[in-house]
């Protein structure tokens, strides 16, 4: 049986490393583009060419746009003196989705975590910080996951934080523990912002 | 879920009734099937037939790893390609049927009522309570052994003991890697303690609860000894109130050891014979091991009592080390508590006086053989 050509086993490996794909969906998702090289391969290709020229972290807030800053830190009726502070984009997103908030964002791209070797530094505390006082910043509402690491998280940001004065607050966790934003529906997204509690 | 009893009903506590019994692949056995509809099962047979298999196959109709904590990959036949149990139950609510089955090298799956299910929905199906022979030495051997037993005691009345141990240790592994790799943060650890004291707080109430409601329900015990229990920790460990407190007055203390020394992770279980005032520690075997048979009976009335629903008991050669009286007394005991039980042994005189389903257990090339005994 003769194996695939060089590029499309290299193209199958591609997708067989991305999150929630493995070997067999992967040659699937290959396969079906294959069949379908002007509908779905080119579109496909020439989308990501484009958001790989084009995506930028934002200096700012972490998030990640096509502009620095981004859309919401470059809208200056997002300044309304809120900061809602989440573990990655994916939950910007979901908080978006869910049209609960209408200040910005600051994303720490992941959670403290000594045996993953996170420290605070590989999080974007100090620049939050930073932010609080330079930004006029009334409020930060935490919105970590209810894990151990996001809750020791959200503990240690409370301190980093305690010296600006700032009111800190957290989602109140009606959310099912351990649930992360991205998973839950925009209802509870709301309900759980609504119901904040002070940190 | 949980029914309470209809208080003064005179069929207040329904036990959990296994209809029906498959095992496949598990072990020694390629394939077994047992309809005890409730009624007690007798195993007997030579060491090494697959008595304690057959129970431990029992066992993984609760959460968790099994009354040996095997590693998942001893659990399949040698060989095979993986193993299943299924049990049709017959509970207060209706029948239930439950499945759990790993193929080899993949996790453990489960099945209840058909549809698929987190392992941890099978304690709120069966509750399975065991006496196994590796339990022999429990209060004579370091507390990690007994820590586990008042840990499982603790989650059988109150499922949410595992989240609040898992929390705990999860925040406790992360401060104890701060402190071998010498990290200085006061904010990280004071981060870390403050889960750590949520959660052990949650953890040491939850056990305190559960010893206070075996307590309680050794009060009826009339044949096996009492033990009166408390939950103990080590001096260093003390916390005197205030884990929060005492863990950050104690990082330079836990740096210099290299882990965590405060804290109920260092909790242990004590036992003295209450009519004798002798430690169990100090008792000779027999009394040690009917000092867990009050335990476990204890234990088992009270989750009848609290859930309206007796445990599955899985006695693992226990009666030989009982003497005939309180042998006896255990059957009584099984019998009152109508419950669902297992019961192993080197013979079938041990089971004298048990109306039970009495099986011969013996091993043909490797592979174990159930009789009905004549
Ligand atoms: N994964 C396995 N596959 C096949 N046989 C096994 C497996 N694990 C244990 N055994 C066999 O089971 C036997 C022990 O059975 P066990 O139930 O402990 O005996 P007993 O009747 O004394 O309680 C041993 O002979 C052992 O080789
Ligand atoms: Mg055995
Ligand atoms: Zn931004």
């Amino acid at each position: 049986m003769g194996r695939p050509p060089r590029e499309i086993e290299a193209l199958i490996a591609a997708f067989a490393r991305l999150p929630g794909l493995g070997p067999r969906s992967a040659r699937r998702a290959v396969l079906h583009l294959l069949a379908r090289r002007a509908q779905a391969m080119e579109p496909l290709a020439e989308a990501l060419r484009r958001v790989a020229a084009t995506a930028r972290d934002c200096s700012v807030c972490g998030s990640i746009d096509t502009t620095d800053p981004c859309a919401i830190c470059a809208d200056p009726r997002r300044a309304n003196g809120a900061i809602c502070v989440v573990e990655d984009v994916a939950d910007l997103w979901a908080m978006e989705r869910a049209g609960a908030f209408a200040g910005r964002y600051h994303v720490l791209g992941g959670t403290l975590s000594a045996l993953d070797a996170v420290g605070p530094d590989d999080l974007r505390i100090p620049a939050l910080v930073a932010r609080v006082a330079a930004e006029g910043v009334g409020e930060v509402i935490l919105a970590l996951p209810a894990t151990v690491e996001g809750q020791t998280t959200a503990h240690y940001i409370a301190e980093a934080l305690a010296p600006t004065g700032v009111a800190v607050t957290g989602l109140a966790q009606g959310v099912p523990v351990g649930g992360e934003l991205d998973w839950l529906d925009d209802g509870t997204i709301g309900a759980a912002m609504r119901a904040r509690r002070r940190f | 879920m949980r029914r309470r009893a209809v208080r003064g009903s005179p069929q207040a506590s329904a036990a959990a009734v296994i209809r029906s019994l498959r095992i496949a692949g598990f072990r020694s056995h390629a394939e077994v099937r047992l309809v005890p509809e409730g009624r007690p099962v007798a195993l007997w047979g030579a060491n090494g037939a697959g008595k304690t298999n057959l129970i431990e196959a029992v066992s993984m109709l609760s959460p968790g790893r099994g009354l040996r904590a095997a590693a998942p990959e001893d659990l399949a036949r040698r060989g095979g390609p993986g193993w299943k149990v299924a049990a049709e139950l017959a509970a207060p609510g209706g029948d239930r049927a439950v499945e759990t089955w790993a193929a080899a090298g993949e996790p453990r799956q489960v099945r209840i009522d058909g549809k698929a299910a987190p392992q941890a929905a099978l304690a709120g199906v069966l509750r399975v309570l065991w006496l196994t022979p590796a339990m022999d030495r429990l209060w004579t051997e370091a507390p990690e052994g007994r820590r586990r037993f008042l840990d499982r005691l603790t989650l059988s009345f109150d499922p949410g003991h595992a989240a609040a141990a898992q929390d705990y240790d999860r925040a406790m592994r992360e401060r104890n890697r701060l402190l071998r790799d010498q990290v200085a943060d006061a904010r990280w650890y004071a981060a870390l303690e403050a889960q750590m004291a949520a959660a052990g707080a949650r953890m040491a109430a939850a056990r305190a609860a559960a010893v206070a409601r075996i307590a309680r329900a050794l009060a009826a015990e009339a044949v096996f000894p009492v033990p009166d229990l408390a939950v103990t920790l080590p001096q260093d460990a003390d916390d005197g109130g205030d884990l929060a407190a005492a863990l950050a007055a104690g990082r330079r203390r836990d740096m210099a050891a290299g882990r965590t020394l405060a804290g109920p992770h260092r909790a242990d279980l004590s036992a003295v014979w209450a009519a004798k005032g002798v430690p169990a520690a100090l008792c000779s075997t027999g009394e040690q091991k009917a000092l867990l048979v009050s335990v476990v009976l204890a234990n088992a009335r009270a989750l009848a009592e609290d859930t309206g629903q007796a445990p599955a008991l899985l006695l693992d050669e226990v009666a030989a080390h009982l003497d005939p009286d309180r042998r006896a007394a255990l059957h009584r005991a099984i019998g009152a508590l109508g419950c669902q039980a297992f019961i192993t042994g080197t013979e079938p005189a041990l089971f004298e006086g048990l109306d039970a389903l009495r099986l011969r257990v013996t091993e043909r090339g490797g592979e174990s053989v159930l009789e009905a005994d004549p």
